[in-house]
Parts: C-alpha cells; structure tokens; sequence
C-alpha cells in the first residue's frame, strides 16, 4: 500500500528552505546516486538562481557498501563523478533519504579516496529515523519518524513527492 | 550475479550476463582514474592466481583488479608450484581450496582445467584465465569493453581475425560471443592453421587477407605461438607470413581510417604487425590492456558477491 507523506508542496518548499540555509559564494556539493543525486540537482538550481557558483560531483557507493556478501553488487553501477578537486574545501554531501547511516559512511569513505575536504556536512531531503550509526544529518527539509517495516521513498517523476510503502515480510532491513 | 557461480568460459553465458559484466567493468574503469586507485568492494576475500603457463599482462591484470579493489591476492606459477615436485594438479588445487579462498584464477594448457577442479573443490569460485586452445573468457569481455566506447553495440560490427586461429582460444572465444552478441567475425589464415570445420562457428573463412579487408570495423591480429606449432604444422617462414598475413599500413588504409586494431598481447613487431600499425591512432592495443583490468575487477566482484537475488 502506497500512501503520499509529504506533496509536491511540501517537498517544493522543503527544498527552498535547504537552499537558503546553504547558501555560500562557492558551494561544492555532492549527490550520493540515485536519489541523492537529484535532489542535489534541484538545490544546485536554487542555489545558482540565488547567484551561487556550484562545483557539483555525484557519488556512487556501490563499491563501498557493506552488504556485498549479502545482496551483491547492485544491477547498475554509475561511476563516481568527483570532477572538482575539494581538498581543503567545505563540501555539502546530499541524499534523499536518510535511514540506517549506512550509505553515508559508505559515502563518507569515498570522498576521502578522492580528497581530504576541510569539512563535510550532510544534507538530506527526508529524515525518517532508525538510525544505526553515530551518524546525523547537519540539514534535513523533512521529518518523519516511522518504524523499519515501511519504505520511504522519492518519488521523482513529474509532481516530486515522497511516499511512504509498506514492507514484505522478506524485504525489512536486518 | 544470477547464475554465476564459476567464469569457465563465453560457452554459456548470456548476452544478459555478458553485458551486465561489460556494463560493470565500464564503472570500474572511473576507479582506475582516481589518484587513489583503491575501493574496499573485496576487502577480507583471497584470490589465489594459478598459472601454470607463462602470462605477464593477464596475471597482472588480474593481481591489479584484485588488489584495487581491497582483495588479497597470492600469485602462484607452475615453476614455484608443488606441481613441478610431482604433486597431481587435483592435489594442488585442493591445497590451496582448503586455506579458504574466494577466487582461483587458473591458467592451464589444458582445455577444461577449470571446469574439472570445479567438480572437486566447494566454496571457491573458479575463474578460466585460459586454459589451452580452449577459452579465455576475460580477453573477450575486455575487447567488448574497449569497442563499447568507439562502438556502443558490436551488434552488426564485423571484426577480422588473422593468424593463428587454430591454436587460439582467443578465436574461439570470440567465434562464440560473436553468436552470442550478434557480431560477424572473419577469419583469415592459412589452412595449416585453421582449425577444421571452423565454418560451423558461423564466421567467414579467407586464405587471402587482402580480400577480407573491405568492410571491417576491426582488425583482431593474433600472435604466432611457435610453442605450440608442431613441425608437422606447415607454417612457412617469419617473412612469408608476413607477406601474406602480416597487418601494415598498405592494409589498414585499405580497410579505412575508421578501422581499430586490436591485439591480445605480446605482440611480434615485423611478424603479425608492424610497429606503423601498432602505434597508430587506429590501434586500441594498450586501451584493451587498460579495459583488462576493469573487466576483471568486475568479473572478481561479481563472482564474490554473494545472494544470488542481485
């Protein structure tokens, strides 16, 4: 069963206040794939609208999960795009959702195989707690708090808005 | 990956299969560009290379995969193994299965090596490096890498193999991916070094090579193997191979300026190609040594991921 938990407003809205909390000169920002990755794209429209300069990088972190024994590799493997040198830098790292903290640290252990940023803060769309991780996002649009039994997602397609999907038995996260 | 357990050889595997590792290895290739060439995918997972044939680039190639992507790999060669003491090839293989490995990468002279120690040994994924005439899976996969980018598809594409055919498990591999992917393959050699009813595979044989140039996209040369030619085996002399099925310039042009040349490596300048030919702009030789490896990372991931679901 499918239920809309947050709109096309609300998520539109929620983006707009993401962009004017981030807003700085020079932004380097990176998006972890898929999700991430596009909502990095909207902000970075928001951002350079407000008159910002973006040095983007989209992140896969296929090869850093640690569920590999598990579930193998995923289908499709986007190569990482870090084209920016951020040694030094300030770098806002995005996701869609964020859940367990897996990802990030996953995440977290790319970036630093490419560079050694000054500091990296986490940026997220949708904070649904059950975090497993000493791991906590530094700007979050969207709060929701559920159980492990349902699925979160960004629905992108034309109207973005984010539902909410109850879980198979053989599908909840261990 | 689904259905893959073992890499034995394009005898089959699935155009599905073959393009899911293709597609993977095309992501690992961003891996090879870092500054810091190193991702944790198989970090804690042992690969064992066992070669019990001479190999520079393959086993390199596989070491550097391995190593890239965290794995622990051990390298073992005939001369070093327990094989050349009088141990049986069963007994090395088991020894080495039982200190847990991931991955055995094995090279063998003979065909179906791998296929034989997968019968006998559990829990270990078994990877065909080559084993005689037979197949070399891996160098397939790679030459499909390295002509995804001028290419895309290789359906429709014609790709000319010249030399010797009949001792090549490079030929035969790529005779039956050619079935597999929808590509046409030539052959051209002398007869003494075809292999008999090779038109069974579905390709178009030659004896003159000059005739089999129009219309090629690609250009595959193969090394002359002196240590398998037999004396029995008429081959004439280096120059008049040469002459007849040596790939130059005067060739290439003939073929045109959108051709690629490819070869599996080691080269003989002056016997199969010349150094004009090799080093042109039209040559993909060091781009399939370079796509070696991000194939191999990712046949390696592949087969160490577990959940047969992904």
């Amino acid at each position: 069963m499918r239920q809309i938990i947050f709109d096309h407003a609300a998520v539109d809205a929620a983006l707009e206040q993401m962009a004017d909390a981030m807003f700085a000169d020079e932004i380097h920002l990176i998006g972890i794939h898929r999700g991430g990755a596009i909502v990095a794209d909207k902000l970075q429209q928001r951002l350079e609208a407000r008159g910002a300069k973006l040095f983007r990088g989209n992140l896969d972190i296929s090869l850093y999960r640690d569920d590999l024994d598990r579930i193998g590799l995923n289908p499709v493997v986007n190569p990482s795009q870090l084209p920016h040198d951020f040694s030094g830098r300030h770098i806002w790292l995005v996701d869609d959702v964020l859940f367990t903290g897996r990802t990030i640290r996953a995440a977290l252990g790319e970036i630093f195989d490419f560079g050694r940023p000054a500091a990296v803060k986490l940026a997220v769309l949708v904070d649904r707690g059950g975090h497993q991780l000493p791991i906590a996002a530094d700007l979050v649009g969207l709060h929701y708090a559920t159980d492990s039994l349902c699925s979160i997602k960004l629905n992108s397609d034309a109207d973005w808005h984010i539902e909410q999907r109850e879980l198979k038995k053989e599908e909840v996260a261990s | 990956m689904k259905g893959i357990k073992h890499l034995f050889g394009i005898a089959g595997m699935s155009r599905e299969q073959i393009n899911y590792l293709i597609d993977l290895g095309d992501s690992f290739t961003e891996v090879n560009r870092r500054s810091i060439k190193k991702a944790p995918t198989l970090r804690g997972k042992t690969i064992i290379n066992l070669f019990f044939e001479n190999s520079t680039r393959t086993r390199t190639s596989f070491e550097i995969a391995g190593k890239r992507l965290s794995g622990d790999v051990i390298n073992i060669s005939a001369s070093t193994s327990a094989t050349s003491k009088g141990e049986t090839l069963l007994d090395t293989a088991r020894t080495l299965a039982a200190m847990q490995p991931h991955v055995l990468v094995i090279r063998h002279s003979l065909a179906g090596t791998c296929e034989f120690l997968a019968e006998h040994l559990e829990n270990c994924a078994i990877v065909n490096a080559g084993d005689g005439a037979h197949e070399h899976p891996t160098q397939i996969l790679t030459d499909l890498l390295t002509l995804k980018q001028p290419w895309g598809s290789p359906e429709g594409k014609v790709i000319t193999m010249v030399g010797d055919i009949a001792h090549s498990r490079v030929a035969r591999s790529h005779l039956l991916a050619a079935k597999i992917m929808g590509y046409q393959m030539r052959i051209v050699a002398p007869k003494t070094l075809l292999p008999s009813q090779v038109e069974r595979y579905g390709c178009e044989v030659f004896h003159d090579f000059d005739e089999a140039l129009p219309g090629s996209d690609a250009i595959y040369m193969l090394r002359v193997q002196t240590e398998r030619l037999t004396d029995n085996c008429c081959f004439p002399s280096i120059r008049e191979y040469h002459e007849a099925y040596g790939l130059n310039m005067k060739r290439l042009k003939s073929a045109g300026s959108d051709c690629l040349v490819m070869h599996p490596g080691p080269m003989n300048r002056g016997v199969e190609i010349t150094s004009d030919v090799a080093d042109s702009v039209q040559s993909r030789v060091l781009a399939q040594v370079d796509m070696g490896v991000a194939v191999r990372m990712a046949v390696l991931a592949a087969l160490c991921g577990g959940g047969d679901e992904a």
